[in-house]
């Protein structure tokens, strides 16, 4: 589709992007106390964008912008959970970044650039709209200025990721010499006509592999992600567990579904005539990756390493269900970032409101929190127990649609690693709540929360406990959100 | 709505109830809570009225009682299917009993009443719904839906060591159900629905051998699934050697929430193997039976053995658990008639006698503040009426004829005798080492020199007979006259040892 009529297929980002230069021209408007109104105007912008995306779903799958782009239900998708957890960030944000108009402009763009990598198709593309997003995630990391924590973190992730971009960029170039195209469909269609040289392909692969891995913090291209994820304010710390982390994801399905596996019935064959195991690499580093993040988070002591290194292995888990290559994983991975996003936003609110008042980050700050503050606690608990996989909560019903995919594909050893890694959760996830409700308490003044901050607890908590009873809503829109164009 | 929901889910409405009462009054809240499982205890018993002995159940959903069966999730044909029958119905009713009766037990709770209460009522709900699900999909959720109360009711409100305790039961029980869950997920897969051809989470679908797929009619494979399922098991019931969890978390609970866990939970695990391994995998079951008898022979020598060695009351009584679930283990292990049924009636039996026997060791608990069984002494002397009591609950356990704990271990031996002669005279030693140790504890807790220490420790009061009393009459009652027990269960365990004995 030519460049004109591919506007009307761009709505959204449009959209976001007048209003991204609405909001500069208005912070240069509004007097300092009143900047908050920025924050106020970015939320409703976002709110609007969801419609916007909505209306996406029922346009007909199509290539747009000489296939740059494309326009399906996944990207639809993944825009819509892009927008939904850059509007919960900024609902988490208004309290403490009230005169920082700049602080929510660069999230709207990051937005926009998540919008980006899931509507990819051109491997041009993926490196525009991962360094967009990457970019706006380094001056976020720094935001404050004045925290050498923050400062660190934003100079490590800038090392890492020009280092794992630079990587994929050189695995880029290796694919565009094998096949001679940039566009992800052709791609695969000179792949399967002209099959590669395997050696080649196969360094193409684990160098593609690298820089996207990088971005959903896969082992062994982790390490930047705990410094970041300390160092960086911890509504951002949030915003980066979920938004970027699922973009990144959808690029690992676009590029799984067309380089390396078609979608459909073809997928046995092509696998076979590459005679590379790809299903049985990324099993590895799917397991490494979720046992790495749950050994290494026993063993914290800070809230936000400790999420840090869950949100590692929550990608471990993801990993996993690609694995077997199948519709169904995709699908289970959809459905998963949909829940992870309520209990995990759910968690670090928790995190954000109370250890401001706490005034530490530590875990053993948080003794006696059930008795301090009984809401707080309780949700915090129920977010956490999510994030295990215990039922009746949400998060039991993800990890049960990636398990199913897993074992539909008759990975059962993989599948039998996976829930080793829930039990060892387990013991880190519960060490806070004990923290919370088992210890003996010296310290019994209140914490109140206000009414704002309960009410946004509220709407993360529903969803965790609604989804974990009745899900064939969510159900159904992930079934109809991979609709792949090819 | 039916029966089943009805009693099922009256206690999760409750604890929405209870968390609605203000804080401070903690009369209401536990008035309230001992109202609330009442209803479902007078519901399951009038069902008990309600319930045909001649319908077997097992397999066959036509003869299943109180049937409930509606879609849930429509797209992954997960269904709330509900029903009874004599494997469960005896457990569902014993729950509903043993629940009321804890919640009076933990009257004298006063730290976070409202928390203790609204948990405590989540984890009935649990476990009535592990007892009644035909879908496995729903028993998976309810077998997981009780580990947080648990977790919660044992850390919490707990001994001095209730932070390990807790965790350490959480993380064994959770091992083992993670297992379950993939074998849910390997059987979900392989197994058609014989209506809609799809995959099916129906565990009566499951047990009909025609639907399984040609993967899950493999030998291995069979033997793999059956072994992974078993060990989720085994962790509750709890099995040697998976029983580390059970003294500790047995010790450090409060005393209602240790009846609950020896009362039901560990026959949640044999229970799981009479409903789901057994008629499911019947061809592993009949192969490594041998290996479950011994299994359950090493349960129950190795835990009189280890219950003799206590110096703490409450260890004992958790030993002795370990010792009596052997008993259980062995009588299923047989396929006869008396042994299933024996394993069977254990289960109800000792659901009561050590459901009494915690009871005690709480009443005592509470005076002395302590459970050494050396530092009593005479008691009879002091508290006449308690003794009395607790040499009911001890001879019980001990096997006294007139008591069901002898019916019980009398039919295991009947069965188990025609079928592992030397198994069974090696494990009749378990008796003799039993009765050493209950009665050497009866001697030094209650006769002998008075400690005078103890010389005006209070009787025993009205609202702790009200919880022995019925407790006690049921155990001479059924012990002497077991049939209204036997005849709940007897046809559906003839169906199961016949659909086993099918097997080629």
């Amino acid at each position: 589709m030519d460049n004109l009529s591919s506007l009307s297929y761009f709505v959204p980002e449009l959209f976001l992007s007048a209003a991204i230069l609405v909001v500069i021209v208005l912070d240069l408007l509004l007097k300092k106390e009143q900047k908050i109104w920025t924050g106020i105007v970015s939320a409703a912008v976002l709110v609007i964008s969801v419609f916007l995306i909505f209306q996406q779903y029922t346009m007909p799958a199509s290539e747009i912008f000489r296939g740059m782009l494309v326009l399906d239900s996944m990207a639809a998708f993944i825009k819509l959970i892009a927008a939904v957890s850059s509007l919960i960030i900024i609902l988490f944000s208004l309290p403490y970044f009230d005169d920082k108009s700049e602080y929510y402009v660069l999230i709207l763009i990051t937005t926009l650039g998540m919008f980006l990598m899931g509507a990819v198709n051109d491997i041009l593309m993926i490196i525009i709209a991962m360094e967009l997003v990457g970019l706006m995630s380094y001056v976020l990391t720094g935001f404050t200025k004045r925290n050498i924590k923050s400062n660190e973190a934003s100079l490590k992730y800038i090392l890492y990721a020009a280092t794992s971009t630079g990587v994929m960029a050189f695995g880029f170039s290796y694919l565009y010499g094998l096949t001679g195209e940039t566009n992800l469909i052709k791609i695969q269609q000179a792949l399967m006509t002209n099959p590669p040289h395997q050696v080649a392909y196969f360094i193409t692969l684990i160098l593609i592999l690298a820089g996207i891995g990088y971005k959903v913090a896969m082992v062994p291209f982790h390490f930047w992600l705990p410094d970041v994820y300390e160092g960086a304010p911890t509504t951002i710390t949030a915003f980066f567990s979920i938004g970027p982390k699922a973009a990144g994801m959808a690029v690992l399905i676009r590029f799984f579904t067309t380089v390396v596996a078609h979608g459909s019935s073809q997928a046995a064959a092509f696998l076979q005539n590459l005679q590379v195991n790809t299903p049985q690499l990324l099993a590895v580093l799917a397991v490494l990756t979720m046992t790495f993040g749950n050994v290494v988070a026993l063993r914290q002591t800070n809230i936000k390493r400790l999420m840090a290194y869950s949100s590692i292995a929550h990608a471990g888990y993801m990993l996993m269900a690609m694995v077997v290559f199948s519709p169904q994983g995709y699908k289970a991975v959809l459905f998963y970032l949909v829940v992870y996003m309520f209990m995990n936003f759910g968690a670090f609110w928790v995190i954000i409101t109370i250890s401001q008042k706490l005034g530490s980050e530590e875990i053993d700050a948080f003794r006696g929190l059930g008795y301090r503050s009984p809401y707080a606690a309780v949700a915090m608990a129920v977010f956490l127990f999510s994030l295990t996989g215990l039922p009746p909560l949400a998060g039991f019903i993800g990890k049960f649609y990636l398990f199913a995919a897993v074992v539909q594909g008759g990975w059962y050893v993989l599948a039998v690693l996976g829930v080793l890694n829930s039990v060892i959760s387990l013991y880190y996830y519960a060490y806070i709540v004990k923290q919370m409700f088992l210890r003996t308490v010296e310290e019994q003044t209140p914490v109140p929360i206000n009414l704002y901050e309960g009410v946004v607890l509220t709407m993360l908590l529903v969803p965790t406990l609604l989804f974990g009873v009745y899900w064939s809503p969510l159900l159904r829109i992930t079934e109809i959100s991979f609709n792949l164009l090819y | 709505m039916g029966l089943i929901s009805l009693v099922t889910f009256i206690p999760v409405f409750g604890a929405i109830i209870v968390l609605l009462i203000p804080k401070q009054n903690e009369k209401a809240i536990k008035i309230a809570s001992a109202v609330i499982t009442f209803i479902p205890f007078v519901i399951a018993s009038y069902m008990w009225g309600q319930f045909n002995f001649t319908l077997s159940g097992v397999n066959n959903e036509a003869t299943f009682q109180f049937v409930e069966h509606t879609k849930w999730i429509q797209a992954y044909n997960i269904e709330y299917f509900v029903g009874l029958d004599g494997l469960s119905f005896p457990m569902f009713w014993l729950t509903t009993f043993i629940c009321f009766l804890a919640i009076v037990a933990s009257w004298n709770i006063n730290k976070a009443v409202k928390g203790y209460f609204a948990l405590f009522l989540l984890l009935e709900t649990g476990m009535l719904g592990v007892f009644v699900s035909l879908d496995f999909f729903l028993f998976y959720i309810f077998w997981e839906v009780m580990l947080l109360p648990m977790y919660f009711l044992i850390g919490i409100w707990g001994g001095p060591r209730r932070e390990y305790a807790a965790i350490k039961f959480f993380l064994y029980t959770l091992l083992g159900s993670v297992l379950m869950l993939i074998v849910m997920l390997a059987l979900y897969f392989n197994v058609k629905d014989p209506i809609t051809g799809g995959h099916t989470f129906n565990m009566l679908y499951m047990m009909d051998q025609s639907n399984h797929s040609a993967w899950l009619k493999g030998v291995d494979v069979r033997l793999v699934l059956y072994i992974m399922l078993f060990i989720g098991f085994a962790i509750k019931i709890p099995v040697f050697p998976f029983h580390t969890w059970l003294p500790d978390a047995h010790v450090e609970a409060p005393t209602a929430i240790s009846v609950i866990l020896a009362g039901i939970l560990l026959k949640m695990g044999t229970y799981g193997i009479f409903r789901i391994s057994y008629p499911i995998f019947p061809d592993v079951a009949v192969k490594t039976s041998y290996m479950l008898a011994i299994l359950g022979v090493i349960n129950i020598l190795y835990g009189a053995f280890v219950a003799m060695a206590q110096k703490d009351l409450k260890k004992l009584v958790a030993y002795s658990s370990v010792s009596h679930m052997g008993f259980v283990l062995l009588g299923m292990s047989t396929f006869t008639d008396a042994g299933m049924n024996g394993a069977m009636f254990q289960m109800v039996s000792h659901g009561m006698i050590t459901a009494m026997l915690f009871l005690l060791v709480g009443v005592i608990y509470d005076r002395a503040h302590h459970r050494e069984i050396e530092g009593f002494g005479g008691l009879a002397i002091s508290m006449p009426i308690y003794a009395g009591v607790a040499s009911v609950a001890f001879f019980a356990a001990m096997g006294l004829p007139g008591m069901t704990g002898f019916i019980a271990e009398a039919m295991v031996f009947i069965g188990s005798f025609s079928v592992y002669r030397t198994l069974t005279v090696i494990a009749a030693l378990g008796i003799v080492i039993t009765a050493s140790y209950v009665l050497w504890t009866v001697q030094r807790v209650f006769l002998g020199k008075l400690n005078p220490k103890y010389a005006t420790i209070p009787e025993i009061n009205g609202r702790e007979l009200f919880t022995l009393v019925p407790l006690g009459a049921l155990v001479i009652l059924f012990g002497i006259y077991p049939m209204p027990i036997l005849n709940l269960m007897r046809t559906s365990m003839t169906h199961l040892t016949e659909l086993i004995k099918m097997v080629p």
